[in-house]
């Protein structure tokens, strides 16, 4: 049976993990490897790294990070984080990432998504949507949820599907940052109109909103970054207790 | 040894040299027949969409070179769907070595399948050491429907073959240099045959 993801992320600048990241066990928390290969023992089943960082130098060390993660690391992952261009992706994919996840520059250039899926496969196309709700209404936001659009967020995630994207990770900026649980409401209308793989992301605080965001917004990965990073919640707990909650995780 | 992944420009094939040097091997990247031919094992990977994978293939000659050779030969994921007799995806005629047809997985299922499945009814030396129900990484729409060369099963809204074998060629269809310490067994099983 296919089991649902947990998927760890972390913050990238200059080819090092930002935000605060607390391991015990770590030499250097502030490396992304480290980190990484702690994850995969953990039993994270992929990872996804954000690169935030603004210049084109950082950029280039970010890629360096890649090729590293790729040759010690056996779990997949997928790279996101200013992807404008089919020279980004093949950039990435060259140095081993296994998928890209884009964001603003799909909302800007929707073509953007399907040359990308033509050209590398719908299976490395991740497509991140930010959204807020605001008087009941889900409006995707851009720049880390500071602009808004005119898009809805299920009439774009359509659009993401039929261009040709491989799953949807879904982050809402209402529930990001409170550990109060997942958009579960939103993520179940995705999940039931669309037929692509769904992320939950944003507002994960307790095991709890894991099992939540499995059943009731029937996900089929869910992401987290500071209950990981800070050791609130240890991934192979949270998997027992997923497990024993009837949903199936690989243990 | 020599280990030699099949280059003709489809797909993430760093990853798969990265987990052999993992495990020690030095894998050399090439689309030269020869090299191909004088190789001790031979990996034909895959990614992306098969009539154009196809394409490339016939480009260089390897549609006609790969069913020949004689030495251990695995092919991953779109390499597995391209050893077989066709594949729904773009209509594509595949090498034929794998009597068996490529089909979409219906809409009752998310298409890709995405993430950690199981493997079983594991046949295969190739499966040494691996456990029954063992995870694996997939990443796929289409699938190779399970028959007498099937290896291992794997079930996505039906019971499908993830791995194939006749002869000396073998096919995966999950990612065994992504899917962790098994997926590692599995390509060391490969080394050993």
């Amino acid at each position: 049976m296919l089991t649902k993801r947990i998927i760890p992320c972390l913050d990238i600048k200059n080819g090092r993990t930002v935000k605060g990241v607390n391991f015990v066990n770590l030499i250097d928390a502030g490396d992304p490897v480290e980190l990484a290969k702690q994850y995969a023992l953990e039993g994270a089943d992929e990872l996804v790294f954000l690169d935030i960082s603004a210049t084109l130098e950082g950029r280039n060390t970010t890629l360096e990070m890649v090729l590293k993660v790729a040759e010690q690391v056996n779990i997949p992952f997928t790279v996101g984080g200013g992807i404008s261009s089919i020279e980004d992706v093949d950039r990435l994919l060259k140095s081993g990432a296994d998928k890209v996840s884009i964001n603003s520059s799909a909302v800007k250039r929707p073509e953007l998504i399907s040359e990308l899926s033509e050209k590398f496969g719908s299976q490395c196309i991740t497509v991140a949507i930010d959204a807020k709700q605001i008087n009941n209404e889900w409006v995707v936001h851009l720049a880390g949820g500071s602009i808004p659009t005119q898009l809805n967020l299920f009439t774009w995630a359509k659009e993401v599907e039929q261009r040709g994207a491989g799953e949807i990770l879904f982050t809402s900026m209402n529930n990001d940052g409170t550990k109060a649980g997942f958009a579960n409401e939103a993520l179940e209308k995705l999940s039931s109109e669309l037929n692509i793989p769904i992320i939950a992301s944003g507002g994960a605080g307790t095991i709890q909103h894991f099992i939540d965001t499995f059943k009731v917004g029937k996900a089929d990965a869910a992401l987290a970054a500071s209950v990981f990073h800070f050791g609130e919640i240890p991934i192979l707990e949270l998997k027992q207790e997923l497990q024993n909650n009837d949903i199936p995780v690989r243990l | 040894m020599k280990l030699v992944i099949i280059d003709y420009g489809a797909g993430n094939i760093k990853s798969i040299q990265f987990a052999f040097k993992r495990l020690g091997y030095k894998a050399i990247l090439s689309s030269d027949p020869k090299e191909i031919k004088r190789a001790d094992k031979v990996i034909f990977p895959g990614v992306g969409e098969a009539s154009s994978a196809m394409q490339k293939l016939k480009e260089s000659g390897l549609d006609i070179l790969i069913p020949k050779l004689k030495q251990p030969v695995l092919g991953i994921c779109l390499g597995m769907q391209l050893l077989c007799k066709s594949t729904e995806e773009g209509n594509t005629i595949g090498l034929g070595v794998f009597n068996v047809e490529v089909k979409r997985f219906s809409n009752k299922v998310k298409v890709p399948q995405m993430g950690w499945n199981t493997v079983t009814n594991l046949k295969s030396k190739l499966f040494e050491n691996v456990k029954e129900d063992a995870f694996m990484y997939l990443i796929h729409s289409y699938y190779a429907e399970a028959n007498t060369q099937s290896i291992a099963t794997t079930n996505y809204g039906l019971n499908y073959a993830s791995a194939l074998q006749k002869d000396n060629f073998y096919g995966v269809q999950f990612h065994p240099e992504k899917s962790s310490i098994d997926g590692e067994q599995i390509l060391k099983n490969f080394l050993e045959l």
